[in-house]
């Protein structure tokens, strides 16, 4: 049982997907705690995680093991018992994260909120060509440690501003850090736009929640 | 028959149309001086050498529209305004060259045909929000073999009528080796004959009706203000890497990159046949005489790909790419957006390809590395940050690039760009950048 966990573990962390699902399936059928299989996928992420902060993953590595997470997760939930509280992990703080209005595009966006994720955070992600109310509302509702605004286009500059200047308006402002990010992000906008800082990839991202969270606590 | 045309014969005669003077409108002599001036000036860099004055490229999208006063939705519907527009910009701003450009009245033409891989301004989008990819997959896994069998008899058949949602007619086109018998011929139009392709033959036609009015005012301005402003034009076509074709616009981000573990080979041997369209795309079209080809580079860059993936999966098409376009006479103007600062650069100056040939303009590279990597080997520019056009402020564009000017130009093949096309941007910073070059960049 203990090798095929760390079986299970090496083949998702290695990009094995064929193994990984084979012997996912294979446990699962011969009744392993779906649980613990889920625990398994999460411990793999976490290496999978590490390997991209190391400069040896990049995007492909993300969104393979993005779909061998989703894949496993399909056959193992429906086997889960009512009493099983899956995915209660004690979260280091929320973030709620989107795409700011007038922008489409999500590919930073998704690397940032999944190695978030990945590291302990509870992310909200509001998405793309997310209007000013809804981050709003969102804040309101998650009261979220920090907040993540992303945006490809010289036009999310405009819209990241404004993002922020709403959020002071609803008075939210003193208590949430806000950190941007995406294609032309850079200290400029960080100072046009009244964020607390920017960041150049989804590993700034993690250090910065990181270390606004610490401090917090 | 005579001897076919070397690729330096090709080039040799695109470049002497696009350095003359003769046959072109200028108003005056001495706007037919300043426009040969400039072109053999970025020649100078291209060839490795120190011009008399750093070249200045602005390559202004967006903003063209906002400072003509006009919305991004008018730059793809209303070809009068969208030439007003491009008039007082090259009236105001007197760049030296034309890179990118204020829009193309191509807006109608979009609507008729139901291109769904984009959204627009003045289509789905508000009017002042810039053209945006649409993510998805447009191409299933299973279709790798028949793209690589007959890459355009693919794209037409299968993937045209999924991107164009009034083209679904062209599912049933018939094979265009019908006419090798006599009675083919028929078999060639019959399928023409049906409702539904009548149809969608009736949208291409009413689509280019449309597009001919709008791009015969285009190009009407252009030539009236390449006479009037003598600015020569470094875009005369554009093309897309094989690989981005592949990852953009059809498998995807998230099906090429998966790709890569799922199947490798099939992903290959796809970048390999799209090569000869790559090519082609980049020296068919454009203004006529233009020697460069500008290719927007995406999916190969640090943030995507480790450097052994760009080596495997991006680099050998890419570069077939490159040596098919000079090989065709034409210089190729990659436009590496994001950065090539992971072992990229060694990659290409360790390749064969021909010192000269091809001009580089970067987005967030490292510029003392490129000029490192790339010096003595390839022309380079570009690195002003967006940021700076947007929200800085004249003292700072200048500092900026006058940094870039004393790092990187002494010895030449250097010309001063933006990292990006131009959206937002304060006219004060435009101008700013435009002054740089001449207070800072003399030889």
């Amino acid at each position: 049982m203990v090798d095929q966990s760390k079986a299970l573990i090496e083949f998702i962390a290695d990009m094995k997907e064929e193994e990984a699902l084979a012997l996912a399936k294979e446990m699962l059928g011969s009744g392993y705690d779906p649980l613990a299989i889920l625990d398994h996928c999460r411990k793999a992420m976490e290496i999978v995680g590490q390997r991209f902060e190391a400069g040896e993953y990049f995007l492909p590595e993300l969104m393979l093991a993005g779909e061998m997470l989703t894949q496993i997760g399909d056959e193992a939930k429906p086997l889960l018992k009512d009493s099983d509280s899956e995915g209660e992990v004690s979260s280091k703080g929320t973030v709620v994260i989107a795409t700011v209005h007038g922008d489409l595009h999500d590919i930073g966006k998704n690397i940032v909120t999944f190695m978030l994720d990945i590291n302990g955070y509870n992310v909200v992600d509001l998405g793309i060509d997310v209007p000013v109310d809804t981050i709003v509302e969102s804040i309101k509702e998650h009261e979220p440690a920090v907040v993540g605004l992303s945006g490809f286009l010289t036009l999310a500059f405009d819209a990241m501003k404004e993002t922020i200047e709403a959020i002071e308006e609803a008075g939210f402002r003193e208590q949430t850090k806000i950190m941007i990010g995406g294609g032309q992000v850079d200290d400029n906008v960080k100072v046009y736009t009244g964020a607390d800082a920017f960041g150049r990839n989804a590993m700034d991202a993690v250090s910065l929640c990181g270390g606004w969270i610490a401090q917090a606590v | 028959m005579p001897e076919p045309k070397t690729a330096e014969e090709k080039f040799q005669e695109r470049l002497a149309a696009w350095l003359s003077t003769e046959g072109k409108p200028f108003e005056s002599g001495e706007i037919a001086r300043t426009y040969k001036e400039r072109a053999k000036r970025f020649m100078d860099v291209v060839d490795l050498k120190e011009p008399k004055q750093v070249p200045t490229v602005m390559m202004a999208a967006g903003f063209v529209a906002a400072y003509g006063g006009i919305s991004l939705a008018d730059t793809f519907y209303d070809a009068e305004k969208t030439a007003q527009a491009n008039r007082k910009y090259l009236e105001d701003f007197q760049p030296e060259y034309l890179l990118a450009g204020g829009g193309m009245p191509i807006g109608k033409a979009l609507d008729i045909l139901g291109y769904t891989m984009y959204k627009w301004p003045g289509g789905d989008l508000p009017d002042d929000t810039p053209f945006q990819f649409v993510e998805g997959e447009y191409m299933p896994v299973e279709e790798y073999d028949q793209l690589i069998r007959n890459p355009e008899g693919y794209v037409l058949r299968n993937y045209y009528p999924r991107i164009f949602k009034n083209l679904k007619g062209l599912e049933n086109l018939p094979s265009f080796f019908e006419p090798a018998e006599i009675v083919g011929v028929a078999k060639l139009l019959m399928p023409l004959a049906t409702p539904q392709m009548q149809e969608t033959l009736g949208k291409i036609a009413e689509a280019i009706e449309y597009l001919r009015s709008g791009i015969d005012a285009a190009m009407q301005s252009s030539t009236e203000n390449l006479g009037r402003f003598g600015v020569p034009s470094l875009a005369s076509t554009l093309t897309f890497a094989p690989f981005d074709l592949l990852a953009d616009s059809m498998r995807g981000t998230r099906g090429a990159l998966t790709d890569m573990y799922r199947c490798p080979d099939k992903l290959l041997a796809a970048c390999d046949a799209l090569v000869d369209a790559s090519v082609r795309m980049g020296i068919a079209g454009g203004l006529p005489g233009g020697p460069f080809v500008c290719i927007p580079l995406h999916k190969g860059a640090d943030a995507f790909m480790s450097k052994e993936q760009f080596e495997k999966f991006y680099w050998p098409s890419f570069k077939a790419q490159l040596e098919g376009i000079i090989e065709a006479g034409m210089i190729p103007l990659p436009f590496v957006e994001g950065s090539y600062n992971n072992g990229r650069l060694d990659v290409i100056a360790a390749s064969d390809l021909p010192a000269g040939k091809t001009v580089w303009l970067f987005d967030q590279t490292d510029m003392k590395l490129a000029k490192e990597k790339l010096g003595g080997f390839a022309c380079i520019g570009g690195n002003v940050p967006s940021s700076l056009f947007a929200t800085g402020t004249p003292e700072k564009m200048e500092d900026h690039c006058k940094k870039l000017i004393d790092d990187i130009a002494p010895g030449g093949g250097f010309f001063l760009a933006p990292g990006v096309v131009v959206d937002n941007a304060k006219p004060e910073n435009v101008h700013a950048f435009l002054r740089t070059a001449g207070k800072f960049g003399v030889y």
